[in-house]
């Protein structure tokens, strides 16, 4: 029960994580109609050029500049690649995003080289929260949260309650109409794609320390964040939260509960094998949960693509 | 109407270009087929015949994947699973073979490549093509991802992170060939290219064939005409998988060895970017495309371990400006040259070719010269373009950022009047620009 806690915080946490990048893959995708393969390699971005700054001035300043400059750095990507590409076409849009990625991530290795750099927590935040069920929570993952959970209430505010969240939703559906009604669109979408990667660079920010960040770290929330997108269903924010939830706390519990598949194959009534390394079965009886925690979202989002191609709660044809 | 027939001239010459080509007759499949047994003698090196084979495995599996992005508008970010699983089949057979459970000489491995791939591209298929655009590119970089984390998991099947070997040598002997020297290898495997780039151009001249390009041009009516778009698409993710297959098993042969980096996302990426520069419109794109790509890869890689950021940077650059890749940067100028023109290109060519040339050499140098500031800052000398400097020192730093911003500025003033020759060139009277 203690650790049954622990891991629905520690779920929850990198859920919202993963909710701070897919809100803002979604946010892009519904506006353009582009997924956005290279959105990880902000994330990263973030991370690095927060630790960047956080090596002159400090953590707090590279809270808030890291993501500004990766704001700019999006915008500039839609204004000048993006813009550019789209008149080709979808498929061109998204090989420009996926060679993206591997650009930004070669460029990281060029600057900051190929090993993990020591990025860390603020000394201010290095103690214990509370303890809780005889496991301790740090600090920092509480600030982690509160910064995930601020940035969800704001959005949403922003979104739904303010005159450029209209503009921007309306946007969304009838991009033609409110150009006609004499706003700018491309400069909506230049806004969208910035802030949207900009909610990616904050989320390397704040993960950076925790996390660790080395060159793959995008590599390895990259492709579990399109996995929530399209698993709650591509352009719906409602479905982005509750899918980024669901992976969070589907990995954090895979990875720490260590059920073999071995137990369940001796339950099932069938006998151990003599030798083991020998046996043609072995690496389904030496299988365990943790061991299949990395794979299981790649299964979800087949498993929903076959049998539900629009997500949980898409509506959106593609 | 006359202007009207004028007009089309231009679409009429690329028509021409992309449909009549010259595949149909049976000379330039018996002349590719001399030059190709002719290659090994001329480049003699051993290194010579290891990249020729390695540019050999790299064309089919480009062209493999063309007929997915380039014929039937499918997206895939999972390529080099087909690849990588056609790959370790084939190895396992090799080791099958070796303990003379199995007869099975080694020029037919391929086949067997293929037919795995086939098998698990009907199996993929038959869920991921009832989608072409986003969800099917989504669905290949899921099942991509989740073959890659296998790779770990199932050891018994992908050997675990230092993956499976074989021995192509134990092969019962072939017309006396045991296939030990690059050199046969390098005979079996433009055999199995020249037969597979025929196969595949078959490929592009059945109805299915020709109803993919439809159903990636315009689904809609494809739909209409009373094709089954799902059924199309199935059809040539199907084939693809099979010479993606092929690709895998003459790797296994090559290299004798396969791991999990062989079928992962990184490979994947490799074979769009191969297929991409060469130009995915044109059925022979992906053949320049795996040169290039291979060259760059084994002869830059040599000499600088930025590589991946060059050919990253030159992607990108492609993507946005010169969609149709270099077969379409020479297609396009087969415009002027039906027109008798192409002699008013080559001064403003010549000109911009030396500004852009130092434009070049400056950017290279100065991302070279930072990388070494950074990572080598012990060592005071480096050699670049076979010259060899002080990098403590002021001066390489300014020429080479001299080059970069001068080179720059000439150049977009001369890249003006290259677009307007440009435009006088291609200009057909009474067609509007």
């Amino acid at each position: 029960m203690d650790l049954f806690i622990i891991n629905v915080i520690d779920g929850l946490i990198y859920g919202l994580l993963l909710f701070m990048l897919s809100s803002g893959l979604t946010l892009i995708f519904s506006m353009m109609g582009v997924l956005n393969l290279s959105h990880a390699a902000f994330y990263m971005l973030g991370a690095y050029l927060a630790y960047q700054i956080s090596i002159i001035t400090g953590f707090w300043v590279g809270l808030i500049v890291a993501p500004l400059l990766v704001t700019i750095l999006g915008a500039a990507v839609e204004r000048y690649g993006l813009r550019r590409v789209h008149q080709y076409g979808h498929v061109p849009e998204l090989i420009f995003t996926f060679g993206l990625f591997f650009v930004i991530e070669e460029l990281v290795q060029y600057i900051w080289g190929r090993s993990m750099v020591n990025y860390n927590s603020p000394e201010s935040l290095d103690f214990i929260a509370f303890n809780l069920a005889g496991g301790s929570i740090p600090a920092y993952k509480v600030f982690m949260l509160l910064v995930s959970v601020g940035i969800f209430v704001a959005l949403y505010y922003v979104l739904a309650r303010t005159r450029v969240g209209m503009i921007i939703q309306a946007a969304l559906s009838y991009p033609k109409t409110v150009e006609a009604l004499g706003h700018n669109v491309p400069l909506v979408f230049m806004g969208v794609f910035g802030v949207g990667t900009g909610l990616a660079g904050l989320a390397g920010v704040i993960a950076g320390p925790s996390l660790t960040t080395f060159p793959g770290m995008a590599f390895l929330l990259g492709s579990i964040v399109f996995v929530c997108v399209v698993v709650g269903g591509l352009g719906s924010l409602s479905g982005a939260f509750i899918a980024s939830l669901l992976i969070g706390w589907l990995q954090t519990f895979a990875a720490s509960y260590n059920v073999g598949a071995g137990d369940i194959l001796i339950a099932l009534g069938y006998e151990y094998p003599k030798d083991i390394y020998y046996h043609p079965w072995r690496d389904l009886w030496t299988l365990t949960l943790p061991q299949i925690g990395p794979i299981l979202p790649y299964i979800l989002l087949v498993l929903v693509l076959v049998f539900r191609p629009n997500g949980l709660f898409g509506k959106r044809e593609s | 109407m006359a202007c009207l027939v004028r007009g089309s001239l231009k679409r009429k010459i690329m028509n021409n270009i992309i449909q009549k080509s010259a595949l149909s007759a049976y000379v330039p499949w018996v002349v590719s087929a001399i030059v190709l047994s002719i290659l090994p003698f001329i480049f003699t090196g051993g290194g010579a015949i290891t990249i020729m084979n390695q540019i050999g495995i790299t064309i089919v599996l480009a062209m493999s994947y063309n007929m997915l992005l380039g014929q039937g508008g499918m997206l895939s970010f999972g390529h080099a699973v087909y690849m990588g699983i056609g790959g370790f089949v084939a190895v396992h057979v090799m080791n099958i073979v070796e303990n003379e459970s199995l007869w099975l000489p080694l020029p037919l491995l391929p086949l067997v490549g293929g037919l795995v791939g086939l098998g698990f591209a009907t199996i993929i298929g038959s869920f991921s093509t009832r989608k072409a655009g986003t969800v099917f590119a989504m669905i290949s970089l899921g099942i991509g991802e989740l073959i890659a984390a296998c790779c770990i998991i199932i050891t018994v099947f992908f050997g675990g992170e230092e993956g499976i070997s074989g021995d192509r040598t134990m092969a019962p002997p072939t017309f006396g060939i045991e296939f030990i020297t690059q050199k046969e290898v390098y005979f079996l495997i433009a055999f199995w290219v020249l037969i597979s780039v025929f196969c595949m151009y078959l490929f592009t001249q059945t109805p299915v064939g020709k109803m993919a390009n439809a159903v990636r041009d315009n689904p809609e009516r494809a739909e209409f005409v009373g094709y089954s778009m799902r059924w199309v698409r199935f059809v040539s993710f199907c084939a693809a998988g099979f010479f993606a297959g092929i690709a895998g098993a003459l790797f296994a042969i090559n290299y004798e060895i396969l791991t999990e980096q062989n079928l992962n996302l990184n490979m994947s990426f490799q074979v769009l970017l191969a297929t991409y520069i060469g130009g995915v419109g044109f059925f022979l794109g992906p053949i320049f495309g795996a040169i290039l790509f291979t060259l760059l890869q084994t002869v830059i890689g040599l000499q600088t371990d930025l590589w991946a950021l060059y050919t990253g940077i030159v992607f990108i650059l492609m993507v946005m400006f010169l969609p149709a890749g270099l077969t379409g940067l020479f297609a396009m100028h087969l415009i002027p040259m039906q027109l008798g023109r192409l002699g008013m290109l080559v001064r403003p060519y010549a000109k911009i070719f030396i500004p852009g040339l130092a434009f070049l050499i400056g950017s290279i140098a100065l991302i070279e010269l930072i990388n070494h500031a950074r990572h080598h800052g012990e060592e005071q000398f480096m050699t670049l373009f076979w010259i060899e400097f002080d990098t403590k020192s002021f001066l390489p730093w300014i020429v080479f950022t001299l080059m970069v911003v001068v080179g720059f500025y000439i150049s977009r003033i001369i890249a003006r009047e290259v677009t307007e020759a440009w435009g006088e060139a291609t200009f057909v009277e009474g067609e509007r620009r």
